[in-house]
């Protein structure tokens, strides 16, 4: 089972309605007890980085951070994954999970921003092992929809281009992040989100 | 770590529109002599699989007849359907944005509401944000008018499925959508919509460069000579086509062979 977590920012429909596709079980909360005691936890996420105030107010900040501790398997899709840096310089005054270095930025490109379309991933050195990214051919497109990228710090485990070089990906241990929208990126998409349901289902078992 | 070879930047969308009315795709000439289609879950999949980066359902009569969007429709569409999908017609309030997001869709795309109560757009990107937001316009150049020195076209926004002139001008009314919130500009010439005689190329570069966010071109694609024609001289970030993929005239992915060989960025179906 997998938990999604509502934070009321945008729509979850696409996220879950994948999940079905995979056959893969989930259900939706708030709560910072079903966070905490969770299988699986799964943050999507669109919209601006203020939107994560809530978790904090919320309690599911604490809840999410003691279940990663614990080794619940965590994936965060685009500003969910955002939020697993330090913060966002979209919303200075609040806290990311600082998981990995460094805060996200507005990209700095003459090219138009938002960044909106199918682009290409390619693995780090680091994320050639990755779990998340397992079949995934360096180069697959995918979709993404966002103005704030991530740095390329220790954790990244794909990049992409855009004018810049920003994070697609990260990962370490239990915690997992894509920049874009696996929900969205069609076969390639529902490959990643099938590599995260396969490694949950191990946890689980385990 | 390497990343020499990593293309810069993003590829150009092609995008398939499903007109609907009725629960079923249509197409007519200058929004008019409705033909039927085909099932919009049926297309959008086929649509999808042949390598559509995108899929957009317009309910063309929704805003004439002055009721909701189907929403069995769209939830019935949006079940199978793994790259962005784009809802529009007849979109009126935020709770008519939140049943379609509800439904399945990624983006709602507003025309008539937006241009009557600009403020939606806002209240719509506040809530779900930007990326959710697309705002259609549908343009037609004023009689006998050409580009000025400075790239700009005369063209002017008409609303109601092309149905009722609105004074106000086409890219002027671009720059203030983004302004408010919009997170794409899906441009329809009404000129050269239904006739298959090319992309409103002029018109789109005019647009795509008063805004920063991306402008979708729409209208007149008959073949792959005018897709390669509105990416390079029409600076579109996507183009939409509708009856040229339904009859089978040709598949995206052939289209998107013939826009690599022409040097033009893709993403070509596994």
């Amino acid at each position: 089972m997998i938990t999604l977590i509502d934070y009321k920012a945008g729509n979850l429909t696409s996220v879950r309605k994948a999940l079905t596709h995979l056959g893969q079980e989930s259900v939706v909360t708030d709560d910072p007890g079903l966070v905490r005691d969770a299988e699986a936890l799964v943050l999507p996420g669109v919209g601006h980085f203020c939107t994560t105030e809530r978790l904090a107010t919320s309690g599911v900040r604490d809840a999410v951070l003691e279940a990663i501790a614990h080794g619940t398997p965590f994936l965060g899709i685009c500003v969910g994954m955002q939020w697993q840096f330090a913060g966002s310089t979209e919303a200075p005054e609040t806290m990311g999970l600082g998981l990995f270095d460094g805060a996200c930025e507005r990209f700095q490109t003459t090219l138009k921003v938002p960044h909106v379309g199918w682009n290409q991933i390619r693995r780090t050195a680091a994320g050639k092992q990755s779990r998340l990214l397992r079949d995934v051919p360096d180069d697959s497109f995918v979709y993404f929809t966002h103005s704030y990228r991530a740095p390329v710090v220790d954790g990244v485990s794909a990049v992409t281009n855009y004018g810049e070089t920003f994070a697609a990906a990260v990962e370490r241990e239990n915690v997992f992040g894509v920049q874009f929208h696996p929900e969205k990126s069609g076969d390639t998409g529902l490959r990643i989100l099938k590599n995260f349901c396969d490694y949950a289902a191990e946890r689980i078992a385990r | 770590m390497s990343t020499g070879g990593l293309s810069t930047g993003i590829t150009k969308r092609i995008i398939a529109c499903l007109d609907v009315t009725n629960g079923r795709v249509v197409k007519g000439v200058q929004f008019v002599d409705l033909v039927d289609a085909g099932d919009p879950a049926e297309l959008a999949h086929l649509h999808a699989k042949s390598g559509a980066d995108e899929i957009v359902l317009l309910d063309i009569t929704a805003t004439s007849d002055a009721r909701p969007i189907l929403i069995d429709v769209v939830r019935r569409t949006a079940r199978q359907l793994f790259v962005p999908f784009t809802v529009g017609g007849g979109v009126r309030s935020l709770d008519d944005a939140s049943a379609l997001f509800d439904a399945g869709a990624d983006k709602i795309s507003i025309n008539s509401a937006a241009i009557k109560t600009p403020g939606i757009i806002t209240e719509i990107a506040e809530r779900f944000g930007s990326q959710a937001v697309i705002v259609a316009i549908d343009a037609k150049r004023k009689v006998g008018s050409a580009a000025s020195a400075e790239g700009a076209v005369p063209a002017e926004v008409y609303l109601a499925g092309g149905r009722t002139a609105t004074g106000r001008d086409a890219e002027a009314w671009a720059r203030e959508a983004e302004s408010r919130g919009a997170g794409e500009i899906l441009l329809t010439s009404m000129d050269c919509d239904g006739t298959r005689n090319g992309f409103d190329c002029q018109l789109t570069a005019a647009v795509a460069k008063a805004v920063n966010i991306p402008v979708i071109a729409s209208g007149g694609a008959g073949s792959g000579d005018h897709f390669v024609e509105v990416f390079k001289g029409g600076c579109a970030d996507a183009a939409l086509a509708a009856s040229i993929f339904h009859f089978g005239i040709h598949d995206v992915r052939e289209l998107k062979a013939q826009l690599q060989r022409e040097g033009i960025p893709v993403r070509l179906p596994c």
